[in-house]
């Protein structure tokens, strides 16, 4: 059952990324990759891990997807025209890139010997994920709330109205 | 295979009871929110079709069916179709988590009296009050006109906003539930409701849910008076219905979001559990009619800067507060 599920969502979340990459209308392209991303939160769940599952929901489709949206309706961004040139031009970096990327990932998960066992049922309890980002990892999160903070003040810096002295 | 449809059997009852319970809730709210405000402001309200107006529901939906849906000349058709089911559905799919009444026992079994208790049930929420956004942005964008594009990008800024400060304002009460879980939430409050414990988180929670869902004093993202209806100017018939059943099972969720939250959920006195509870609802979304009769609506700037320089450093105080107490306490 849960096997069947994987495939499905597998599948939508490949066919909503494509979609997402082939649009011209950047605001289709965004709704095609939140329902990606839908399909990612329904996998961790199905994988025992339903905090993850909610995060993605709550933090990449219900903020950082809605400030794609913002950006691009502020700017006003119509449907994209096909830019001029040979198409190798423009798809060959991304091929190259991507597909480097692809053998990696494969090269990988055929030496991992782990990547050929099936994982067992399992559940993460929220509490459990709390106690390990503040106990264990505490110094890792301390870390990365700083690089937020950095790029806070840096936003605020930018941001800032120029004073008469700098003009 | 007999456990499990069963099991199935009673997923469905309770799906069936909650979506005519809640549909016909919201019918009815829309009118009792246009007879008291009538009253509020020295008139009657809608009061001629059946007993006192009790029928007038009814009429409205057949009139909103059999009008024209309007899609206007270059709209993108098919998000401008869509964007109304998501605002209903999004609002709707609330009820999984919230529970009713504690267990029951009938024929023996002991039956939950909720849909689904999800360990992340606070978080699920969230997450898909994250996802109304996207009724409003979608469909204000989709009709290709200025006012609704306007109010479209007002929703957005403030929905985005204020749901900081309504995240925050919920971390005493996971604090002291120790849980995600709607129901261990609701049984953490048997003796105290949450209200009392943490009366700032409540202040917070309401002005910080007002709008996020838009209610008055908070409508600016269809400001009547400025840019005609907002982000559904251009739509008609029933999928202009949507967006405004929408509204009002939105008004049910933030009764029961209220209840569950800090009102301490099914637990009273002498009255049986879903008494309590849907008296409790009831109780909070005439809160917020009474709020739309007797409030003003600020400037959509003063609303922004509110929330980012005044509900949410409140709102952080607040959680190290709590946090510092219940150390404290725990030793």
């Amino acid at each position: 059952m849960s096997a069947l599920l994987f495939y499905i969502l597998g599948f939508i979340m490949l066919a909503a990324t494509l979609l997402c990459i082939t649009r011209r209308n950047p605001v289709h392209a965004v709704i095609y990759l939140v329902a990606s991303f839908f399909a990612l939160a329904i996998m961790f769940y199905l994988l025992g891990a339903p905090l993850v599952a909610a995060f993605e929901v709550i933090v990449y489709a219900g903020a950082i997807m809605v400030l794609f949206l913002f950006i691009i309706m502020m700017l006003g961004l119509a449907p994209q025209e096909t830019p001029e040139g040979p198409g190798w031009k423009r798809w060959g970096p991304l091929v190259l890139l991507s597909s480097s990327l692809m053998i990696c990932t494969l090269m990988l998960i055929f030496q991992d010997p782990a990547a050929s066992k099936e994982i067992g049922a399992f559940y993460l309890a929220p509490q459990a994920v709390g106690e390990a980002l503040f106990g264990r990892y505490a110094l890792a999160v301390e870390v990365i709330s700083f690089q937020l903070l950095f790029a806070t003040i840096g936003a605020y810096m930018l941001g800032k109205p120029l004073s008469k002295g700098d003009q | 295979m007999n456990e499990l449809l069963i099991s199935l059997i009673l997923i469905l009852v309770k799906l069936g009871l909650i979506f005519g319970v809640v549909l016909t809730m919201a019918a009815y709210l829309v009118l009792a929110e246009r007879k008291i405000l009538g009253r509020m402001q020295m008139r009657y309200g809608p009061n001629r079709i059946g007993p006192g107006g009790m029928i007038q529901p009814l009429c409205d939906v057949i009139k909103l069916i059999t009008k024209e849906d309007f899609v206007p000349a270059r709209a993108d058709k098919w998000i401008f179709l869509f964007a109304p089911g998501l605002t209903a559905l999004t609002a709707l799919l609330s009820f999984a988590v919230v529970p009713f009444s504690p267990p029951m026992t009938l024929f023996g079994r002991e039956i939950p009296m909720v849909v689904c208790d999800l360990s992340i049930g606070l978080l699920y929420l969230f997450g898909l009050s994250s996802l109304a956004v996207y009724g409003v942005v979608l469909g204000g964008w989709a009709s290709n006109s200025k006012y609704s594009l306007l109010g479209a990008m007002r929703g957005l800024a403030q929905m985005l906003s204020y749901e900081l400060s309504l995240g925050l304002a919920l971390v005493p009460v996971v604090m002291t539930a120790k849980s995600f879980s709607l129901t261990e939430i609701v049984m953490a409050q048997s003796t105290w409701p949450n209200m009392l414990q943490h009366p700032l988180a409540f202040i917070i929670f309401m002005i910080s849910i007002t709008a996020e869902s838009k209610r008055t004093p908070f409508d600016m993202p269809e400001a009547e008076n400025e840019i005609v209806a907002g982000f559904h100017t251009e739509y008609s018939g029933m999928r202009f219905g949507l967006f405004f059943v929408g509204e009002y099972i939105n008004l049910i969720v933030i009764g029961a979001m209220t209840t569950v939250f800090f009102l301490g959920g099914w637990n009273g006195p002498f009255l049986p559990p879903v008494v309590w509870f849907v008296g409790k609802i009831l109780f909070v979304a005439f809160l917020f009619i009474w709020a739309r009769g007797s409030m003003p609506r600020p400037r959509y700037d003063q609303l922004l800067r509110f929330g980012w320089k005044v509900l949410i450093p409140l709102a952080l105080l607040n959680v190290v507060i709590t946090g510092a107490i219940r150390l404290a306490m725990n030793g």
